[in-house]
């Protein structure tokens, strides 16, 4: 792995070849490994291991950025002339702040009692997950199929595994540095007509059960069979978290200050009024600790703990350093609730600013189980997954999708039958409005968006507009 | 490179690989964008790396490194080899390739000027002037550009013989104005949506865009849809301009010819597809006028999906997807051909990059212009009542690929042979086997455009491609338009 150290060392070697008023240096990588399966085999199996830095100039209100993934000499004095030179030709921008110091990053942290420090968060390495080894994978796999197989079902799915870096050097003496490890299931059960799906990831892979999560799949798969078919409309559905997880995850980008000041957030006009259900708490919080991820952002700042959403209402905006500089010279500086460096902005330059990437829904007074919400649904549609879902109406947040891979009609308050797939337009803004029971929130993970602490949800008039032929 | 392939390919075979294959990469792009007058953008971006792909004991295993030295290519090669024993553990049956010849081939894409050449002063310029016209129109809110270049070099050998240098170059550009008032946001893209218009030729493609040009127009538009009316909801005939015809064919032709989703292997993320096996040559995909073909050859045309060889080293080919609405063809690779049965493989394996597998992805997938001479403003001119759409706003498919609905940025109502009205937040959807044979009507070549989709995700890890679509504009009968907003 590359350590701190060889960082410092190759981030001192490029300063040599410097001429930019500032320089700061991102490094990334790590070792991935990754086994898929379909079929009942292994048939893709593949294993990594690449660093890189990515190194960015600035001359005065100029900035751009080069990256290799050679650290010799001669490829380092490259990156450097790369990056100076898209930099130098750019008219100068006024708004481009000089980079962070290590005490700007440090007060930060004091100032903040919600800031994420590396020794604030819980250990996300984990040397069993590093050192997990192909048969070991493979023995995981093996469980997986024996289940499939003992159940005359066809599995197809992922185990994988990472060991990653992340790391920040700049010329005002920031420097910040993370490691962590990850591992990953996914997997699909295929019968002649049906499906079914689980997938979760971890730091460690203790936390999880390829064996466990291969049962429920094949239980999905099974009871879906002979799918029937129901008329679309607006029903009561209940959300698996991974349903939630990929749906609410097309929200989080417009959470970001520039995202306002673009007017391209459903936010604009918005923050401080009732949005939401009053059920519906939201946080940023990469200190939570069934999240994941670096303590600090693109910059080296330290990621703060972001209330978003608070009893339904939008109450805060997560920013880079620069888009809250600019937020407070704004015409809408006093419409959007707090405005300061929170930690989230993505590595400079580039066009989204920042957001939200640890989000946290807050449990809700009364969890309920899905078994739960099932018992108490007279007629509904039960939700494993969501798919392909892309934004209709980027104010009112309509999004259409599909379901997959296990979804049932609830009659009486029991599981009745699989159903065919639906596609879906629904407002997200209605959607969480209309939320009727959620369970305590868990880490999923999904296809559509990045991981989050979401629970399942029983919503009401979910919107299903038209049904596919399986 | 060869010298180190050697070393790889030689460990490969002294632990027992009845197949090798190893690709060296260097990769190089740049991405320049503006944002409403500020850079938005500038990177440069290298990496270099290789690979090496095993066939042991039945099984596949796969490596990569960045390292070059003789110590870790060799490491890299045992850990390929450590991999496919452990794949060999779960297996159902050895995997088989079908037959290819070994080649010694060199290529290169051609192109009129590097775009790496051009200086960044000029480039920026380009940009600034776009943003200037879109930002001169009062209500655009929102104005980006972007630029897009690379070189991709690859070697590629294997235990067979190949040995195969190529370098392919790739450029894009585009814009988009957004205009937000009261409870909407709108926006217009140019020359298409995901980043503009993608091909795999030089800087001279800019030349060919007319983006100046067209920008005040699409900054125009933008606004205007603010005070258009709402697309109805109801069943229509449609017209897709020729960029959202090569996004339909994309998802509803493209991605389920791919044999691989076809034979359940894709089937935990991409999914599997609806074109089982017993569909070849008996399904009636489309109308007579419907003929699809996948084309990766230079003759086809600049398209994303334009090489010489693929990733295993096979020819590039021009299969037959869909003839006269008859569906004809899969796209395969080695170990996909063998499996049902054809005596070679299309050639469509490519990986993103030096560290990920190569996997089937959609070469150029192109519908060919109707033959008899049809212009646009012909075709709109003989429809009594219809919906035009134009440049792709939203897309989605279900995963075997039966249900899609589109929306566009902007329709046009056309009634009695002309455009009367613009339409504000188009939608359209169906099933792929019932609207490809509800096509009536498409433009001849002189309307068809070989359009670049750069962003087509696929594979675990994910890797994203670009692919080529060549389309006309064409006309569907009775499709279901608007169910977006219902």
């Amino acid at each position: 792995m590359l350590t701190r150290d060889r960082a410092a060392e190759i981030f001192a070697r490029i300063r040599k070849y410097a001429t930019a008023d500032e320089l700061e240096c991102l490094f990334y990588g790590g070792r991935s490994a990754l086994t898929r399966f379909a079929n009942n085999t292994i048939h893709q199996n593949m294993a990594e291991e690449n660093y890189g830095v990515s190194v960015r100039s600035a001359f005065g209100g100029r900035t751009a950025r080069a990256t290799t993934n050679k650290f010799d000499d001669e490829s380092l004095q490259d990156v450097v002339s790369a990056s100076e030179s898209l930099a130098r030709v750019q008219e100068a921008d006024p708004d481009l702040l000089p980079m962070p110091s290590q005490e700007e990053r440090a007060s930060s942290n004091a100032s903040s009692p919600g800031a994420a420090t590396s020794d604030k968060l819980p250990s996300r390495h984990f040397e069993e997950t590093a050192n997990l080894t192909p048969a070991a994978r493979a023995d995981g796999v093996g469980q997986i199929v024996a289940i499939a197989q003992k159940r005359k079902l066809t599995a197809a799915g992922i185990f994988a595994s990472s060991e990653a870096i992340e790391g920040v050097f700049n010329s005002r003496g920031l420097s910040a540095w993370h490691t962590q490890t990850s591992a990953e299931v996914s997997i699909t059960m295929l019968a002649g007509d049906s499906s079914g799906w689980q997938k979760a990831n971890s730091p460690d892979i203790a936390r999880l059960s390829p064996a466990h999560l291969a049962q429920i799949a094949a239980e999905k798969a099974a009871k879906s069979a002979a799918p029937r078919e129901i008329a679309p409309g607006k029903y009561t559905v209940i959300l698996e978290p991974a349903a939630v997880l990929d749906a609410v995850g097309f929200a989080f980008y417009d959470f970001g200050g520039l995202a306002i000041l673009d007017q391209r957030s459903f936010l604009n006009n918005r923050i401080g009024s009732q949005l939401f259900g009053q059920n519906i708490s939201i946080w940023d919080d990469v200190s939570d600790p069934l999240q994941s991820g670096s303590p600090f952002d693109g910059e080296g700042m330290p990621r703060n703990r972001v209330q978003l959403v608070e009893n339904g209402v939008v109450k805060r905006l997560v920013y880079s350093r620069g888009s809250a500089a600019r937020m407070k010279k704004s015409e809408h500086a006093d419409q959007v609730g707090p405005v300061e460096t929170t930690g989230h902005g993505f590595p400079i330059p580039n066009e989204i600013g920042e957001a939200p990437m640890n989000v946290v829904f807050a449990p809700p007074k009364e969890p309920k189980t899905v078994e739960q919400m099932i018992a108490s649904t007279e007629r509904g549609i039960l939700v494993t997954r969501l798919w392909y879902i892309r934004e209709v109406d980027p104010y009112e947040k309509i999004l259409t999708g599909m379901t997959r891979d296990g979804t049932f009609l609830i009659e009486d308050g029991k599981l009745v039958c699989g159903l065919r797939n639906f596609r879906f337009n629904q407002s997200l803004i209605e959607m969480l409005s209309q939320v009727e029971a959620m369970s305590t929130p868990v880490r999923t993970s999904g296809e559509e968006s990045f991981d989050m602490v979401v629970p399942a949800m029983k919503i009401r008039d979910f919107n299903f507009t038209e049904v596919t032929k399986f | 490179m060869k010298e180190l392939a050697a070393w790889a390919l030689n460990i490969a075979s002294q632990r027992g690989a009845t197949y090798a294959d190893v690709r060296v990469v260097a990769d190089r792009s740049r991405a320049l964008a503006t944002k409403n007058g500020k850079i938005g953008n500038a990177s440069d971006s290298r990496s270099q790396g290789f690979n090496i792909r095993v066939l042991m004991d039945g099984a596949w295993g796969f490596a990569s490194s960045a390292e070059f030295d003789r110590t870790s290519v060799e490491a890299t090669a045992g850990r390929a080899a450590d991999i496919a024993k452990a794949s060999a553990r779960v297996k159902q049956s050895d995997v088989e390739l079908a037959p290819e010849r070994a080649v010694t081939a060199e290529w290169t894409t051609p192109h009129e000027i590097d775009p790496f050449s051009i200086s960044i002063e000029q480039n920026l310029a380009l940009l600034e002037t776009i943003d200037r016209e879109l930002r001169s129109v009062q209500g655009v809110t929102l104005a980006e550009t972007n630029l897009n270049f690379r070189r991709e070099e690859q070697w590629f050998f294997s235990s067979e013989g190949s040995d195969i240098h190529q370098t392919k170059y790739t450029t894009g550009a585009g814009y988009v104005a957004y205009s937000f008032a009261g409870n909407e946001i709108q926006k217009r893209s140019y020359p298409s949506s995901f980043g503009g218009q993608w091909q795999n030729k030089g800087y001279e493609l800019l030349d060919e865009l007319k983006l100046v040009e067209n920008a005040r127009r699409i900054g125009e538009e933008a606004v205007a849809l603010h005070q258009a009316e709402q697309c109805p909801q109801g069943v229509y005939d449609i017209i897709l301009e020729s960029s959202q015809l090569g996004l339909q064919i994309h998802e509803s032709v493209g991605h389920p010819i791919e044999l691989d989703r076809v034979l359940g292997m894709e089937a935990n993320f991409a999914g599997t597809s609806f074109l089982t096996l017993e569909k070849l040559r008996t399904l009636k995909y489309g109308s007579e006028l419907v003929n699809v073909v996948a084309d990766a050859r230079q003759e086809h045309g600049p398209g994303l999906g334009t090489f010489a060889f693929d990733d295993e080293g096979v020819p590039a080919q021009c299969t037959p997807i869909i003839s006269s609405g008859l569906f004809t063809g899969y796209l395969s690779s080695r170990e996909t051909a063998s499996l049902i049965g054809l005596e070679r493989s299309g050639g469509t394996l490519r990986a993103e990059s030096w560290n990920r597998l190569p996997i089937i992805r959609m070469t150029n997938i192109s519908i060919l212009p109707g033959e008899t001479p049809l212009s646009m403003e012909q075709l709109i001119s003989s429809t009594d009542h219809a919906i035009l759409f134009q440049t792709n706003r939203s897309w989605s498919i279900d995963d075997k690929r039966y249900n899609f609905q589109f929306g566009t940025e902007i329709g046009w109502e056309i009634k009695n042979g002309k455009r009367v009205r613009m339409l504000k937040n188009p939608s359209y959807s169906g099933i792929t086997t019932e609207f490809w044979n509800s096509m009536d009507a498409i433009c001849s070549r002189d309307e068809w455009t070989l359009w670049g989709t750069p962003n087509c995700g696929k594979g675990q890890p994910q890797q994203v491609m670009g692919t080529g679509h060549g389309a006309a504009p064409a006309r569907f009968r009775r499709v279901k338009v608007g169910s977006a907003y219902s």
